[in-house]
């Protein structure tokens, strides 16, 4: 069970132990993580999961798609050129276990 | 939870709406007791994966939650599944369940939704006929998928598309029955119809446009094929009934609230009682981005921006409820994403080219961008949501110069200051 951890710009993360193969929205979602919304259900189309992903696994990221890409444009808080993703394309397992990121202050 | 007493809100239905709104009225400090009824007996699940990848060959088995299992009491939100009302009591301010008790409110919000709409023809409910909508009919479709050789669906509106190009990966020979001569004529431009008709047709679906249903054709009681208005049979082990929705309205109309379509709301979302509100797909509203004229819109965004501003309503804030809407549908590998509300008569420009499968159509009226409906081009989209939300002003004569970029557009015409 890959362990996320979410940082809400509080002193406490919130650590989360995702099942196998749930995505950094989902496991979110299912333990009532604050700040991620995950509207579209995960399907890239809503922009509302957005996340920052820590420096440190940026190199072991699943590459972006397209419309990944194109829907980073679509955030509500400002897009990190290096560090934005949409959580929902992000499935944590080797080397992204424990995954670390921050979680902007507006998703709507 | 302890501490919160007397009538506070009582939300009837628990889709995307209703718990978007319970959500926003605790993370806005509501203090009174916050009520979720809900006719369904599951926990609260979004609704948009049901006619697509809940269906798809590898699809997980269970449906997506809208919240963790511990959230509803972990906020103090009453989350009653299986509680049905039957009426509303406006002079006690009481909605009465079918099990014969009542629950007291302060206010109340309904979030029915819409339920499908089953033709009126012969057959229409037999088993193998299937409705899109809840999760008991999802479950039904993903059981019958993986044995069926044929499927027939009614209607190519978006969950009907959405089903058949499902379908058609379960490897089950589909043909969809429309009345209209277009895919999608009620949601589209003619340029995008055209798009999604090829494009079904090279996925080896069947699409037989200006063919009504009949009726349905039964052999022992079940569903077999389905007859169209022309007297041709289509065999089918399955129906679905892709006809559209129809807003759950009838507590509403019981209770003497004022219903025009949906139940009529005001810009705060309020119905002709002060004290009920009405969000999501049960309910019709004054549009500001179409000149304040009623609309009902079927849509996860408009549910939950609505939800939104119903708590925002609730929690003191009297502000007009202005979002512009957006939707997404999923028809195999093509990803439609519309900005806006596409009428009949817009005047269309068309960015990107239609021949390579990426491109958008933008919708003006009164020389006034209306709509932007985009496949495979989410850089478009985004730009369009941008273009509304910053109530820009393109025209047509800009958005048809040689060279035009929404993206660069939106981007630079929407800087502060």
């Amino acid at each position: 069970m890959p362990r996320i951890i979410y940082h809400n710009g509080t002193a406490e993360p919130n650590v989360v132990e995702a099942a196998d193969g749930t995505s950094v929205m989902r496991a979110a979602v299912a333990n009532d993580v604050p700040g991620i919304v995950g509207e579209c259900g995960g399907q890239a189309m809503c922009a509302t999961c957005h996340v920052y992903v820590r420096a440190e696994h940026l190199d072991l990221l699943p590459e972006m798609s397209e419309d990944e890409e194109e829907m980073l444009e679509c955030t509500a808080a400002p897009r990190d050129e290096k560090r934005s993703r949409l959580s929902c394309q992000i499935v944590p397992g080797p080397g992204l276990d424990p995954i670390e990121v921050d979680v902007p202050a507006d998703q709507i | 939870m302890t501490g919160r007493s007397g009538a506070g809100t009582v939300i009837v239905g628990a889709g995307h709406a209703g718990v978007q709104l319970a959500d926003t009225l605790r993370t806005g400090g509501y203090p009174d007791r916050v009520v979720l009824l809900d006719a369904q007996d599951t926990a609260p699940y979004q609704r948009p994966p049901l006619s697509k990848e809940y269906l798809a060959p590898d699809g997980a088995p269970e449906p997506v939650p809208l919240r963790g299992e511990r959230f509803y009491s972990d906020h103090g939100i009453e989350l009653r599944p299986g509680a049905r009302v039957r009426a509303i009591d406006r002079a006690a301010r009481a909605v009465l369940l079918d099990d014969g008790t009542a629950v007291d409110y302060a206010t109340l919000v309904l979030a029915t939704g819409a339920e499908p709409r089953r033709p009126p023809v012969p057959g229409a409910t037999l088993p193998g006929v299937h409705g899109p909508v809840t999760l008991a009919d999802a479950r039904a479709l993903r059981a019958a998928l993986p044995g069926a050789r044929s499927a027939v669906v009614v209607g190519a509106g978006f969950i009907g598309l959405e089903f058949a190009a499902v379908a058609r990966a379960h490897g089950v020979e589909v043909t969809v029955l429309e009345a209209a001569e277009r895919p999608m004529a009620r949601v589209l431009s003619p340029t995008m119809s055209d798009y999604f008709a090829g494009a079904h047709t090279r996925m080896g679906t069947e699409l037989r446009m200006g063919e009504a249903l009949a009726s349905i054709e039964e052999d022992r009681g079940r569903a077999v094929a389905a007859v169209g208005a022309t007297g041709r049979r289509y065999p089918a082990d399955l129906v679905l009934m892709g006809v559209g929705v129809a807003p759950r309205v009838a507590l509403a109309r019981e209770a003497g609230l004022r219903v025009c379509d949906g139940v009529a709301v005001d810009t705060r979302l309020r119905t002709s009682d002060p004290s009920i509100l009405a969000i999501g797909d049960c309910a019709t509203f004054p549009a500001p981005w179409q000149g304040g004229e009623w609309v009902r819109l079927e849509s996860v965004q408009n549910a939950t921006d609505q939800a939104r501003h119903a708590a925002g309503t609730l929690l003191g804030v009297e502000e007009p409820y202005t979002e512009p809407p957006w939707f997404w549908s999923i028809q195999g590998e093509h990803r439609l994403q519309i900005a806006g509300v596409p009428r009949a008569g817009d005047e269309h420009v068309i960015l990107g080219d239609p021949e390579r499968g990426r491109f958008s159509v933008l919708g003006f009226r009164g020389g006034v961008l209306g709509a932007v409906e985009s496949v495979n081009r989410p850089a478009d989209h985004a730009a369009a949501r941008r273009v509304f939300r910053h109530g820009l002003s393109l025209t047509p004569e800009r958005a048809g110069e040689p060279g035009f970029d929404l993206k660069s557009y939106a981007a630079r015409a929407s800087v502060p200051g």
